[in-house]
């Protein structure tokens, strides 16, 4: 069972959280009308085997949205924060 | 001279000779000891056939003693508590087992099916596939269920199981798997250090391969001394019959623990599995190594079995497999269970693949009138239902002994699954010739015979090393006490690499018992092509049984590797995947079965439906009034009635589980702007909007209706279906794309209680159920909103139509939605307010040719749903500019539109395909059926579906098939609004 460490909430299972996929990417400024920009944003992923930082929220706890850092290879957990801190960084 | 098979002894072992027991197998009355299992039992009644094999319907008796046992495979219990295919060898015996052994037709003990024994040079690995997937699509479609039935292992049941399941969370500092020698050393280890320690075994006892040996030896009395030492420690927590299955990430383990199964007895109210999630700083693999049979020429035949399974009966249950026994091994091990025999009075001859043996044992061996042949091999054994004698080459001469009982011995190969699980690869060892884990993750240690020591001094002494690590893990210090050893007898290891097996000249070699794959499947394998071994099992179903290939997958591996003329590791092993053993669903879904499967959500105005008529239909988790018995006996006569109701007077119908959602915050009308299609921006205070969310790839997210409370404080309401979706999207955009937005939103799902008035006379219902309040037109516009006061409640009142009536969303806090429901009933009354359901609600609004649920399938587009024109081409929004891509907006794709049935007498159905009526009806068709309802104002079937360039087809006719059920309607493209495309209704 993956643990999450929530930022708030503490190490929780990740049964709690829901999963939203590859965070390592910067969503293009809103109103951004290029077509291309937006295209790779929403489609194009890499499938890295190794550190990966990847979105997850915390549905049945504080709702916070969470950038986790995690190894595809062996599920080890390596840190978290949350995601507002990130981009406000 | 070959004797009779097996028999109990009249004393030792570790049955209770004091407590006998009865039990039936086949209706056939048997009795045995407490402390048997089901198998021991048998071969002490005597009884060698346990089963039918798989494909030859081969008679077959147990090889094993333990979890590894591939053919005796019993059906225990009866009706609603019948549990298939569990081998014998793990059941204990108690007081009225029923038990049927399986795949025999009509009986094990004659069986018709056995004349595929004589088909046996044709049903080779792949000859089902080869034979009956045929050039002709859905040929095995048709042959499989016969196949099955032939090659039966015990049958699924449908009854319902009457037994109770339980679900645990547990936690540890250090979990020992497995309680033999190096499991208990190290939970003792573990346990002086104070940490807190889970032991668990499969077994009723703890002691593992301590369990086959003689019940008065010196290993005993230290195990005896260890059980007493755990139990005096309070940390400690002794789980017997407990079989850890599977590894999962963060050190969980999944353990079941069986509470029943050894005592069955429903009165007493016990679970009869709990499935533990266990927890753990620190996990030591104490689980212990398998026997490898050898492969030779009907090496099947009852009688043959492994050298330890032998030793195990005799020690452990005091049965002699036979009174004539060879041994053939490779390894010092063996040898050691035929002393055990021939100490009990077995007479034996070993049959030793090595030319030379250490001389002690060669001593011990002959004082204990061991037969010893050196440097020689089993090539077939000789018996039908009972081996009678095995051809044996010795010194390049072939040599016939007799024997009923034939043990045999390649070596051990550690249980290096759990450890596996996590994608860790077990790595070969040359030295002992076996695949031990490959290496650990931090926080896991081996020891024993899991790690390759098959010596109880070694696994003592590992096991209490890996304790002591394990406890620091967990943080604990241990101290330095050395670990205690039993004071054994030494005992030698060597052994000799197996010899690769050959096609034996008579008789069938097999290499997995359970899936009847022989050592000719296996060269056929490869002569196919075959070149890995994870296509080897998938082409000869090799290691694919409930056995999981125990027995069978290192041999398998050898005899690959070499004929592809590679070494062992690098043939490498096949994937170890959970469960270890087999486990019951039962187990797995615990308490979560039938009301409990899983959570369900109630409207605040759940009791009153309930009281005043209503049925209930689930609508994802939430049940809703789905038809109310005022309006009819069935609910095709019920919804027709609610919607003439709300047409022509006046319904009330509970949208409490729409979502909602507060938006408050001084960018609260520019976030909503952002995520909206259409502008909100200018959304002024006491109005609400219709909008509609896409998704960043454009495709429709949601829709439904945002009120404006304040400056800066919005109530957004969405579909039931997607409240939690929006929820969460619109926290994401917050949080992660637009931080610089100052916006909270919170859910107000739960809080808020919500009804929809519909009808002409919707607005004097109103003012007759809370008067002093003015509803007029000039006061509450369609699209007003207003917060209000009632006896000191705050109530949400806004005019918005889902029906197409005149009509308002009040909402209530949750704890008065009964009071302002049953009010606006009661206050109403004189206009004959009725409730409608979920049915009628949802089919108003297909009149109104409004797209829901069933349209918004994150497939359709704005346009699709031909809401192009909402687009503000003012602003930017979340899916702008991937909405442009040509494809989006080629005219051509599917696209909502309406159809009227066009023959009486026939009905529309949701799914149904769509075909042009001029065309052949192949394929996928050109749209589909997504909502169906009978229109009160029309008298007639309508229907919203998806269809090719949509609204163009306008007039044309179409076939309406639905091939389930062989029909064919014939019905018109329409526009979607059925019903008072200008809206007049809205402001009667």
């Amino acid at each position: 069972m993956l643990r999450i460490p929530c930022p708030h909430c503490g190490e929780r299972d990740f049964t709690e959280f829901r999963y939203a996929g590859d965070a390592s990417k910067v969503r293009p400024a809103h109103g951004t009308d290029d077509l291309q920009a937006w295209h790779d944003h929403v489609y194009l992923f890499d499938n890295p085997k190794g550190p990966h930082r990847e979105y997850w929220q915390h549905v049945l706890g504080c709702r916070q949205w969470l950038v986790l850092e995690r190894d595809t290879a062996t599920n080890t957990v390596i840190g978290s924060r949350l995601a507002r801190d990130r981009v406000r960084a | 001279m070959s004797g009779p098979g097996p028999y109990r002894l009249p004393a030792g072992g570790r049955i209770d000779r004091t407590r006998p027991l009865a039990f039936t197998l086949e209706g056939r009355q048997l009795g045995g000891y407490a402390g048997d299992t089901l198998a021991s039992a048998l071969l002490g009644n005597g009884l060698t056939l346990a089963g039918r094999s798989f494909k030859y319907h081969r008679p077959r008796g147990f090889i094993a003693a333990g979890v590894e046992e591939p053919n005796g495979l019993f059906t225990l219990g009866s009706g609603g508590r019948a549990t298939p295919n569990v081998p014998g060898t793990v059941v204990e015996l108690f007081d009225g087992l029923v038990a049927a052994r399986q795949n025999g037709s009509p009986s094990v003990d004659f069986d018709v099916m056995a004349v595929n024994s004589l088909l046996a040079p044709v049903l080779g690995a792949g000859f089902y596939y080869k034979t009956f997937m045929g050039p002709r699509r859905g040929s095995w479609m048709f042959y499989e269920p016969f196949i099955r039935r032939a090659a039966g292992l015990g049958r699924a049941l449908h009854i319902a199981d009457p037994d109770r399941y339980e679900t645990r969370h547990a936690y540890a500092d250090v979990l020992v798997v497995g309680a033999g020698p190096a499991g208990l050393a190290a939970a003792c280890a573990a346990g002086r250090g104070g940490a807190r320690v889970v032991l668990v075994d499969q077994d009723s006892e703890a002691g593992g391969s301590q369990l086959g040996e003689a019940a008065d030896g010196p290993e005993e009395a230290w195990r005896r001394e260890r059980l007493a030492e755990l139990a005096a420690m309070p940390g400690v927590e002794l789980l017997l019959r407990t079989t850890a299955f599977g590894l999962y990430d963060g050190n969980t383990v999944g353990l079941i623990e069986r509470r029943d199964a050894h005592q069955p007895d429903p009165a007493r109210g016990e679970a009869r599995e709990v499935l533990i999630t266990l927890r753990a700083k620190a996990i030591v693999f104490a689980t212990g190594a398998i026997e490898r049979p050898l492969v030779f020429g009907d090496n099947d035949r009852p009688g043959v079995v492994l050298a330890g399974a032998a030793q195990t009966y005799l020690e452990r249950y005091a049965v002699a497999l036979g009174r004539q026994a060879v041994v053939a091994t490779n390894n010092d091990r063996a040898w050691y269970s035929a002393l055990s025999l021939a100490e009990k009075g077995v007479g034996v001859t070993v049959v030793e693949q090595r030319a030379t043996v250490d001389s002690q044992l060669l001593a011990r061996a002959e004082s204990a009138r061991v037969a010893v042949l050196l440097g020689s091999r089993p090539l077939y054994a000789i018996g039908a239902r009972q081996v009678e004698a095995v051809v044996v080459e010795a010194a390049g001469k072939e040599l016939r002994l007799g024997c009923d009982v034939l043990g045999s011995s390649a070596g051990w190969a550690p249980v290096v699954h759990l450890s596996s699980h996590t994608g860790i690869r077990p790595v070969y060892r040359a030295d002992i010739d076996a695949f031990v884990p490959g290496g650990h993750a931090a926080t896991h240690c081996s020891a024993g015979a899991a790690n390759g020591s098959l010596s109880g001094w070694d696994a003592v002494t590992e096991g209490h090393e890996a304790g002591l690590r394990a406890a620091r893990i967990a943080g604990h210090e241990p101290g330095t006490r050395t670990a205690v050893l039993p004071d054994s007898p030494a005992r030698t290891y060597a052994f000799e690499t197996a010899r690769i097996p050959e096609l034996p000249r008579r008789g069938k070699a097999f290499v997995d018992f359970q899936g009847d794959v022989t050592l000719k499947d296996v060269h056929g394998a490869h002569q196919e092509g075959y070149v890995s071994v994870e296509h080897l099992k998938r082409y000869t179903t090799l290691g694919m049984g409930t056995d999981q290939g125990k027995t069978s997958n290192v041999n398998a591996v050898g005899v690959m590797a070499s004929l592809r003329h590679l070494s062992v590791p690098e043939a490498g092993t096949t994937t170890f995947r959970p469960p270890y053993t087999p486990i019951t669903v039962g187990a797995l879904a615990g308490r979560s079965v039938g009301h409990h499967f899983r959570p369900i959500r109630r409207s605040p105005l759940h009791d009153w439906h309930v009281a005043n008529g209503a049925t209930m239909i689930e609508a994802g988790p939430w049940l809703r009034a789905w038809w109310y018995a005022w309006a009819g006996s069935t609910i095709e006569k019920a919804y027709v009635e609610e919607m003439r109701h709300v047409r022509s007077a006046v319904g009330i119908a509970d949208v409490s589980t729409l979502g909602k959602i507060d938006v408050q915050g001084p960018d609260a009308a520019e976030f909503l702007n952002r995520v909206y299609v259409n502008g909100f921006a200018k959304l002024p205070v006491g109005k609400a909007r219709y909008g509609v969310m896409l998704n960043d790839d454009a495709t429709v997210l949601d829709d439904g209706t945002t009120a404006r409370f304040d400056d800066t404080r919005y109530f957004m309401t969405t579909t039931t279906a997607q409240a939690a979706e929006v929820m969460s999207h619109l926290e994401f955009l917050l949080q992660t794309a637009w931080p610089e937005l100052d916006v909270a939103v919170t859910s107000l799902t739960d809080q808020w209680a919500g009804m929809s008035v519909a009808g002409p006379r919707s607005r004097q219902a109103l003012e007759l159920a809370l008067p002093g309040h003015d509803f007029t037109d000039a006061a509450l516009p369609h699209m007003g909103c207003r917060q209000i006061e009632v006896d000191g409640i705050p109530l949400r009142v806004l005019r918005l139509s889902f029906s197409g009536e005149l009509a308002y969303e009040l909402y209530a806090p949750a704890d008065y939605g009964i009071a302002l429901w049953t009010r606006l009933l009661g206050s109403a009354a004189p206009l004959g307010i009725r409730p409608y359901g979920l049915e009628s609600l949802a089919s108003l609004r297909i009149e109104k040719g409004h797209a829901a649920g069933l349209e918004l399938d994150h497939r359709t587009t704005l346009d699709d749903l031909g809401l192009g024109k909402m687009a503000s081409r003012e602003k930017a929004f979340v899916g702008r500019e991937l909405r442009l891509r040509p494809a989006l907006q080629d005219p051509e794709r599917w696209s909502l539109v309406g159809l009227e049935c066009l023959e009486s007498g026939k009905r529309l159905r949701g799914g149904s395909i769509l075909f042009a009526a001029v065309e052949p009806q192949k394929g996928h068709g050109r749209g589909y059926i997504t909502s169906v309802t009978w229109s009160v104002e029309l008298q007639k079937y309508i229907a919203l579906g998806l269809y090719d360039g949509g609204l163009k087809n306008v007039g044309q006719e179409v076939v309406c098939a639905f091939p389930l059920k062989g029909e064919q309607v014939r019905a018109r493209v329409v526009s979607p609004v059925f019903l008072d495309a200008k809206g007049e209704r809205l402001h009667v």
